[in-house]
């Protein structure tokens, strides 16, 4: 099955009509994704045995036809606990790790009837922008396979990009699901820190990271937040507001919605071509009966820096648990306990895992906690006013999702640079918001994302303004000819 | 050259609610290696912790307990250091808000009573258990997240027998509020030590030692005596106390360098991410206050000056919470403070003894030992008797319905005992007469004759009463 | 906090995360972590002095578990799943070091 120009009501309906039965599109599912993954490499794991036996069972209860997501495949980030199949975060330390849990999120995802078919790339541990970093190989991007699929969630964004699935879960620490969705012309949305819980996610940064859905279509990954969010008894930061039918009002359009614009998102560092789609898209919501105008968050260029020692900060003391003792890689030729530590996670993490590590060690140490943990939290907080003032007069603001399209995967990275790539999403993060990416443009055949970010935990705006734009533009129309932008 | 001692006291104690801190495991000894956990305890990728409000209570008791302020709005920190019994290897703790601060409790050392300040008390999780083989060594998780407070002292005490004294006083104070076993035999009690001296007048604090293997507060004085002594020795010989941890030798009673600290830990604490912060409430805090127990020291003074009981007796009554409360409820029952009292620390106590038991294990309650101690005071039955009612106690039988099956009232009717009475005196002339003639003994005799007809079951006093009358007529 | 970290410093924050740097490792890591903590630098441009620190964004305050006991059985799924185990118990290579007890 090839999902292109297709969503999850289309496919929905030919499961209810019996064109075709959910174990028949289980099969022809992963036969499609297998072949287009000899390209692009957007998974880890194929997890057929399991995700067909599920199907089997979908179609003897028959599928709901209430239901639009019984018996829809669909594929996990490789840092989402899955019971007895490989999680590894992308890492060599959990190349053997079988969880013998799922993730809430993955476990609602299962009853909400849809099938899981496998693990998809990404860098290890979360951290990069491109999935370059995996242990598993690189993931290329479909729409240009010299290109890099974003990241970290690149697997996630290009999986639905070539067509293999119809939705995938990502997660989102500093601009995660959506600048990959980007990358890949989908659309990926980023949720309220709280909105979808944190159970079975591997930690990066534990105050920053998100669950989210990657799909085709708004309407789609509004369907599928209804089936993720809400509070989880195991995540005691997940939130107990009530959660809306996220598509409810997704059709009501845009007439009198306040749109923002902030100026420092479009500035030094913007490609012109990507400044260009922003500017047209604020002029398609005007054209739509909106008002957009332009703003100031002066504090939001201040995000990378603070979360740079954040993130790092929290991720080196969530990935101390990995020292070989209790589960994942251990160090075979260690004589004691210390060098079976300091091999284990030395032979198990790659170099940016051991940078982040070593940045967030160094931020914490004593006599550094206040310059830097401290006094970037501290600018978190004006960055969060920042929003808060913004939010006072408008209802989203619309900025680019990234700087720039999907780069070389040939060309030679330091990690400032590529720090710098997330300088547009990070904000969004540090403050909690809900912020999507959605298919806004092309720069030489390479697709543009616009990013929306929205008051706490009103996703439903987003997807309001999201569907609009969606449903009076031809973006999201355009398909990958896999590698034929070469 | 004089000088003065200064110890601080960091005791951890272990509490005992259902669960643990921040996972719903069994907090649980003695089970096989590992049963109590789960992912939670194994810091399993991906996994969360929780916060259990039955410690956050009990926090807040201990707090109340120890006249301390509770942080209205505390938050949990962690503690980063890799170890293989703590398996996050980080250590969720409370390091910029502790659970409460600026305590104190009260110490009475050669009659002199003196208030021993408490800095701070937080609540955290323990870590699990490593066992050391020959080529390996072996992790048990079960202890993993067991909670604990760690209670802080202020550099108040100043002797071996200061420290002594606050620990009893700590460790009953927190026997009382119930959220502890706080026995050091059985490690729900530990004690660390530091210690320092300076001489007389000297505005610094001394370099400090710290003290480890104190496994009694007896070990506790012991070292510090020893220490206090050889620190002073050290500077006396022109010498420096560098800053160093060293073992107690509880066969010789000397402590022995371990190592030498060379600069600070580096512990790297931030703010736990997942888990929000706490809002405690006054509301909370004041319900919390009304069903506190009452605390030993206020019971001794009840016992004393409303019961009249000795201040050792209220001493031993209030040496367990368990003890008091028995007492308490007996007395609540009705029963004689002071036969009450003396029944507990006597027959009681014997019993626990003989069976090594505590009371709570027994079938003794306070209703049957009351209504036993009712039966003697109204003469029901005599003392004697009383020893076999115990023993129907202790099978848990009913003391009026054990007497009433084993035919044990005792005769007090003067209309029954009368004719015995006197047919005792028309078959013993010779005593009678011997009495008249001053031989006091002569009663002793006729009591028995008196008691052996009734098989013992006769009131004696009642029968001291009727015989004298019907001697002297 | 502007001046460039040494390779001192870089080889003692390893040490602390339990990692190991080769010799040719460290002056790449020491250069790579010298200019990421550059761009902190910005950071001293940002007055905060009366601004309070952000350390979470979760709308969630007071979330408590009552005290109740449950065993999720997980023991043997997760003591099968460790690299080595023995009787019931985690095996690991001798402790040497008893400091951290």
């Amino acid at each position: 099955m090839d999902y292109l120009g297709k969503d999850i009501f289309s496919i929905h309906e030919s499961l209810v009509n019996g064109d075709i039965t959910a174990e028949e599109l289980t099969r022809q599912t992963i036969e499609n994704a297998k072949k287009n993954d000899e390209d692009i490499n957007a998974f880890v794991v194929f997890d057929e045995e399991n995700a067909i036996k599920q199907a089997q069972e979908i179609d003897k209860a028959g599928i709901d036809p209430d239901n639009v997501l019984s018996g829809i495949p669909v594929a996990m980030k490789d840092n989402m606990l899955t019971k007895g199949v490989l999680t590894s975060a992308g890492s060599k330390m959990l190349s053997n790790f079988k969880p013998i849990i799922d993730g809430t999120a993955v476990a609602k995802m299962k009853e909400a009837g849809t099938i899981n078919i496998g693990k998809t790339n990404m860098d290890e541990f979360a951290m990069g922008g491109s999935t370059e970093t995996s242990f598993h190989g690189k993931t290329k991007n479909p729409w240009n396979l010299d290109k890099v699929p974003g990241g970290s969630s690149g697997g996630a964004a290009a999986a639905v990009a070539a067509g293999d699935v119809l939705v995938s879960l990502g997660s989102d620490t500093g601009g995660s699901i959506r600048q990959p969705a980007s990358f890949n012309g989908i659309v990926g949305m980023k949720p309220t820190y709280g909105r979808v819980s944190r159970w079975g996610l591997i930690a990066f940064a534990s105050s920053l990271d998100q669950i989210g859905p990657l799909t085709r279509t708004v309407k789609d990954n509004a369907v599928v937040l209804n089936a993720i969010a809400g509070k989880d008894e195991h995540d005691m930061t997940s939130s107990n507001k009530e959660v809306p039918d996220f598509t409810a009002n997704i059709d009501k359009g845009v007439k009198g919605m306040k749109i923002a614009l902030p100026k420092e998102y479009l500035g030094e560092g913007v490609d012109k071509d990507v400044q260009d789609a922003i500017l047209a898209a604020a002029d398609k919501y005007r054209e739509l009966g909106a008002t957009v105008e332009e703003v100031s968050l002066p504090n939001s260029k201040y995000g990378v820096a603070a979360y740079y020692i954040i993130a790092p900060s929290e991720a080196s003391s969530n990935l101390q648990r990995f020292d070989g003792i209790r589960y994942g890689y251990r160090a075979q030729d260690a004589k004691n306990l210390e060098e079976l530590y300091v091999k284990s996670r030395s032979q198990g993490f790659g170099d940016e895992v051991k940078r982040r590590i070593m940045v967030g060690t160094y931020s914490l140490s004593a006599g550094f906690f206040d310059a830097y943990f401290k006094k970037a939290a501290e600018v978190r907080t004006l960055i969060i006013d920042d929003f808060k003032k913004v939010f006072q007069d408008y209802d989203v603001i619309l900025t680019p999702t990234a700087p720039t399209p999907a780069y070389s995967l040939k060309d030679e990275k330091d990690p400032i640079t590529m720090y710098m790539n997330d300088i547009l999403t990070i904000p969004v993060n540090m403050a909690g918001l809900p912020g999507m990416s959605v298919p806004a443009g092309f720069s030489d055949g390479l697709p543009i994302g616009m990013q929306l970010i929205g008051k706490p935990f009103d996703e439903s705006t987003l997807y309001q303004a999201a569907y609009a734009f969606e449903q009076n533009t031809d973006f999201h129309k355009q398909d990958p000819k896999m590698g034929g932008a070469q | 050259m004089n000088f003065e001692t200064t110890i601080g006291l960091e005791v951890h104690v272990e509490l005992k609610t259902n669960s643990k801190i921040f996972s719903p495991s069994p907090v649980q000894y003695g089970v096989d290696p590992n049963l109590n956990t789960n992912v939670i305890d194994w810091g399993y990728p991906g996994v969360l912790p929780s916060t259990n409000k039955g410690v956050v209570k009990s926090g807040i008791m201990a707090a109340l307990a120890l006249h301390a302020e509770v942080e209205k709005h505390p938050h949990f920190d962690r503690k980063n250091y890799f170890y293989p019994d703590n398996p996050k290897a980080y250590q969720i703790t409370q390091k910029d808000t502790p659970d409460a601060h600026d305590g104190w409790i009260e110490i009475e050392v050669d009659g002199k009573k003196k208030k021993i300040g408490i800095e701070e008390m937080h609540i955290e999780e323990d870590a699990g258990k490593n066992t050391h083989g020959n080529k390996f060594s072996y992790v048990d998780l079960n202890r993993q997240g067991t909670p604990l407070i760690e209670i802080v002292s202020k550099p108040d005490i100043a002797s071996p027998d200061e420290a002594y004294a606050y620990l009893e006083a700590l460790r009953e104070r927190i026997l009382f509020t119930g959220i502890s076993d706080v026995k050091m035999e059985e490690g729900s009690m530990r004690v660390d030590v530091n210690v320092s001296i300076r001489p007389y007048g000297q505005k610094e604090f001394g370099t400090k030692v710290e003290l480890k293997n104190l496994n009694s507060f007896n070990y506790v004085r012991k070292g510090l005596a020893y220490e206090e002594k050889r620190q002073q020795r050290v500077i006396m010989a022109g010498g420096e106390i560098q800053q160093e941890t060293r073992r107690f030798d509880e066969t010789t009673g000397k402590t022995v360098l371990m190592r030498v600290k060379e600069g600070a830990d580096d512990y790297r604490y931030f703010p736990e991410p997942d888990l929000p912060a706490l809002d405690i409430t006054d509301a909370w805090i004041n319900e919390i206050n009304d069903s506190m127990p009452e605390m030993p020291a206020s019971r001794r003074q009840r016992y004393v000056n409303d019961f009249g009981l000795k201040d050792y007796d209220a001493m031993v009554l209030t040496q367990t919470k368990e003890m008091a409360d028995f007492f308490d409820a007996m007395i609540k029952l009705g029963a004689d403070p002071k036969m009450a009292s003396n029944y507990l620390q006597v027959n009681v106590n014997a019993y626990l003894n003989d069976e090594q038991k505590d009371l709570s294990e027994t079938e003794i309650t306070p209703e049957n030992l009351a209504t036993m101690i009712k039966l003697i005071e109204d003469g029901t039955i005599s003392s004697k008797m009383a020893k076999k009612v115990f023993k129907g106690i202790t099978e848990g039988k009913e003391p009026k319905k054990f007497v009433e099956d084993n035919g044990m009232v005792q005769l007090s009717d003067p209309a029954q005992l009368q004719p015995i009475i006197d047919e005792v005196l028309s078959n013993n002339p010779q005593s009678v007469e011997d009495f008249h003639n001053g031989k006091d003994r002569a009663i002793g005799f006729l009591v028995g004759q008196i008691m052996k007809q009734t098989r013992g079951k006769a009131n004696p006093q009642v029968v001291n009463k009727l015989l004298m009358a019907s001697i002297n007529k | 906090m502007s001046e460039k970290i040494s390779k001192e410093t870089v080889s003692h924050v390893a040490s602390l995360a339990k990692l190991e740097l080769t010799d040719e490792q460290l002056p790449y890591f020491t250069d790579q972590l010298g200019s990421i903590m550059g761009i902190f630098d910005s950071l001293n441009d940002v007055d905060t002095s009366n601004v309070e620190p952000t350390f979470s964004v979760t709308d969630q305050i007071n979330v408590m578990r009552e005290d109740v006991a449950d065993n999720w059985g997980q023991r043997d799924a997760l003591l099968n799943n460790a690299p080595d185990v023995s009787d019931g118990l985690i095996r690991t290579p001798t402790i040497i070091d008893e400091s951290g007890d």
